[in-house]
């Protein structure tokens, strides 16, 4: 006897040993209304010549849920029904041939509380490499509220962080410390030094500096905060610079950290090359501890920028601030890096608001209820100068680390010099978009009057003025293409 | 030295009307106005004293009102820090807007760095404002410096 199923395969067949098609095994349910408490998904998909988007959909569904190549009779131990992630939606992509949004809807039960490796594992772990797909992309995930209330989220977020440094209005503005390697700690300092007196109120570590045979971690963290304290001392206001934490181990990196705490530090860093697990216990650590945490995402361009292949940084972003990070490298928009007006917004909005709406125009996929989970301050790094700062503060808001590494350190008259280019840029954008101005088309008048009464702004603006990086995005909306730069 | 704390440190000292431009765009984002003053302005002194409750109804076109206190406390305070703080209580905010300094005294002495040595080359810095040496009511060099009523103590 058989029975015919909701889906409309007869259960005999379902169970015959051998090779099922995934969308005939529940994969595929067309009628299936998502659960609001379902993690729900959307991939796109490019199959190989020949193979059914639905069929496609369904197999991408299935190895990220329960199944695996053929069918297995211990799934009648279970119910299975409940356990299948379900592919509800397969859209073709407007104006691109064989691409194919898919949607999948995954039930909570899926997933442990609090941990984004077992998410991860569970969502990106096998189907990547899945031979019917010549490509797949992961664009956007709905994590529902009963499973964000399981994450701690940063730990202490944009507000916190405000008050902790008594710096509001306007975007905190840092630096990287450049050259990338090779300065001895006592020169590190003084880079460090120069560039929070001049103005600037953090400096950073850059990924790649650890602990190097050129510069240990510790000389570097004595030197960096002399040069913190000392640039207290003359300027009265809250200074940081991001010790990097990144190690070999997890035992090397509370090492590094609980130092950091005991000499004063405000704030530590942590490249996202150390995994989900242990940027997690970081983030439990400085939440314990009370320094800020910031994320370099380190290594991300390798599977966030091709537009058919990996995981959108929008995602990342999401598990990010579930998982808790106080800061995140989210683009410029105009610097040198990649960047879509749109998608940068859409990173931006994932970070700092408090609930997303769907918005093809910014890579949104899906409504997001962060459940009040604290906001993370997006970092702008890369490429960017004193010259553009009414396209920054446009494209980007108030609540952002502009980190100016070269556009401080490159200033023709020194570091210093750089810094308060850097921070009378940005005063006197934020005094003229709150008189009421048009910032954005009077934005290099505003800066040429600024300039007028600063030495260091006017080099800055003379030596930058022609650098842009105007290249189209690899990584852009469906829905319409936007140039890069303004 | 020249504290930097605040939204504009690095400006010319706003004139009356650009004061008067910033509170109206505070006002035009529906946020609160506080005057606050102080003698002890070491970074980590949160508590800056507060010349009036939080002006919380103030119309947009009410700049005048909240001009009115501004002057009245740097008249007060003429040689200390004042402050001009928007408060912004929307949800997923409520915290400060906006903060700049609207005074400041004739002289900055600013701040001694003292270092005590530790074990392994450990340093441990404390700030110390140089005006602090003396008692509140009694920094920056005048009487009228901080009113009677003040509680300000610190450093």
């Amino acid at each position: 006897m058989s029975t015919t199923q909701s889906d409309g395969t007869k259960s005999k067949d379902r169970w015959a040993s051998g090779i099922t098609p995934y969308a005939e095994m529940g994969y595929w349910n067309k009628d299936y209304e998502p659960k609001v408490t379902d993690v729900l998904c959307a991939f796109r998909i490019t199959p190989q010549e020949g193979v059914d988007a639905i069929e496609a959909a369904a197999a991408v569904a299935g190895e990220s849920s329960t199944a695996t190549w053929t069918v297995v009779w211990t799934d009648r131990l279970t119910s299975y029904e409940h356990y299948q992630a379900k592919a509800y939606s397969v859209e073709e992509v407007p104006g691109t041939p064989g691409q194919y949004i898919a949607k999948i809807a995954y039930d909570i039960d899926l997933f442990e509380e609090g941990s984004i490796a077992n998410l991860t594992s569970s969502i990106i772990g096998n189907v990547f490499g899945f031979k019917p797909l010549k490509a797949l992309r992961l664009e956007d995930m709905r994590i529902p509220v009963a499973y964000v209330k399981t994450f701690p989220g940063p730990p202490h977020g944009i507000v916190m962080e405000r008050e902790y440094l008594d710096k509001f209005g306007r975007p905190l503005i840092g630096a990287t410390t450049k050259p990338k390697l090779g300065l001895s700690a006592k020169n590190y300092g003084r880079v460090v030094y120069e560039a929070l007196r001049g103005g600037l109120d953090f400096t950073k570590d850059d990924e790649n500096i650890n602990s190097q045979p050129f510069m240990r971690w510790r000389d570097r963290y004595l030197f960096s905060m002399e040069a913190v304290h000392r640039a207290q001392a003359a300027t009265g206001e809250v200074k940081g610079h991001y010790l990097n934490v990144t190690a070999a181990t997890m035992e090397e990196m509370y090492e590094r950290a609980e130092f950091a705490k005991e000499i004063g530090s405000v704030i530590i860093m942590q490249d996202l090359t150390v995994g989900y697990t242990a940027m997690s216990s970081m983030s439990k650590w400085a939440r314990a501890n009370g320094l800020i945490l910031h994320l370099h995402r380190a290594g991300h361009g390798t599977y966030t920028r091709q537009k058919t292949h990996g995981v959108s940084f929008r995602v990342i972003a999401k598990w990010c601030r579930l998982l808790g990070v106080d800061h995140i490298h989210a683009g410029t928009v105009v610097g040198k890096l990649e960047g879509d007006p749109g998608m940068i917004k859409g990173y931006y909005d994932v970070c700092r608001e408090r609930y997303n709406e769907a918005n093809p125009e910014t890579g949104l996929y899906f409504d997001q209820d962060w459940a009040g989970l604290a906001s993370v301050m997006p970092v702008a790094s890369g490429g960017i100068h004193a010259g553009q700062m009414h396209q920054l503060l446009h494209y980007l808001g108030e609540d952002v680390v502009l980190q100016f590494g070269g556009g401080t350190i490159g200033h023709p008259m020194g570091i210093a010099a750089g810094a308060t280019a850097n921070r009378v840029g940005v005063e006197a954008m934020i005094q003229a978009r709150n008189e009421g101005r048009d910032y954005y088309s009077e934005g290099p008048d505003i800066l040429l009057d600024a300039a007028k009464g600063c030495p260091e702004l006017d080099a800055a603006l003379e030596v930058w003025k022609d650098v842009t990086f105007d290249y189209t995005s690899t990584d852009t909306p469906d829905v319409e293409v936007t140039p890069t730069s303004a | 030295m020249r504290l930097t704390q605040g939204q504009f440190s690095f400006m010319p000292d706003l004139t009356d009307e650009q004061i008067e431009a910033q509170l109206k765009y505070a006002l035009s984002n529906g946020w609160s106005i506080m005057v606050e003053y102080t003698d002890d302005p070491h970074p980590r002194n949160s508590l800056w004293d507060m010349w009036s409750p939080p002006m919380f109804d103030l119309g947009e076109d009410e700049v005048d009102v909240a001009m009115r206190d501004v002057r009245a406390c740097r008249e007060e305070h003429s040689n200390l820090y004042v402050k001009v703080v928007a408060y912004d209580r929307s949800l997923g905010r409520q915290t400060s807007a906006m903060s700049f300094i609207v005074n400041r005294p004739d002289v900055e002495p600013g701040f001694r760095l003292i270092r005590q040595e530790d074990h392994d080359r450990v340093i441990r810095y404390t700030l110390h404002s140089y005006a602090g040496n003396e008692p509140a009511g009694h920094r920056y060099g005048s009487a009228n410096g901080a009113s009677a009523s003040s509680n300000g103590e610190a450093s």
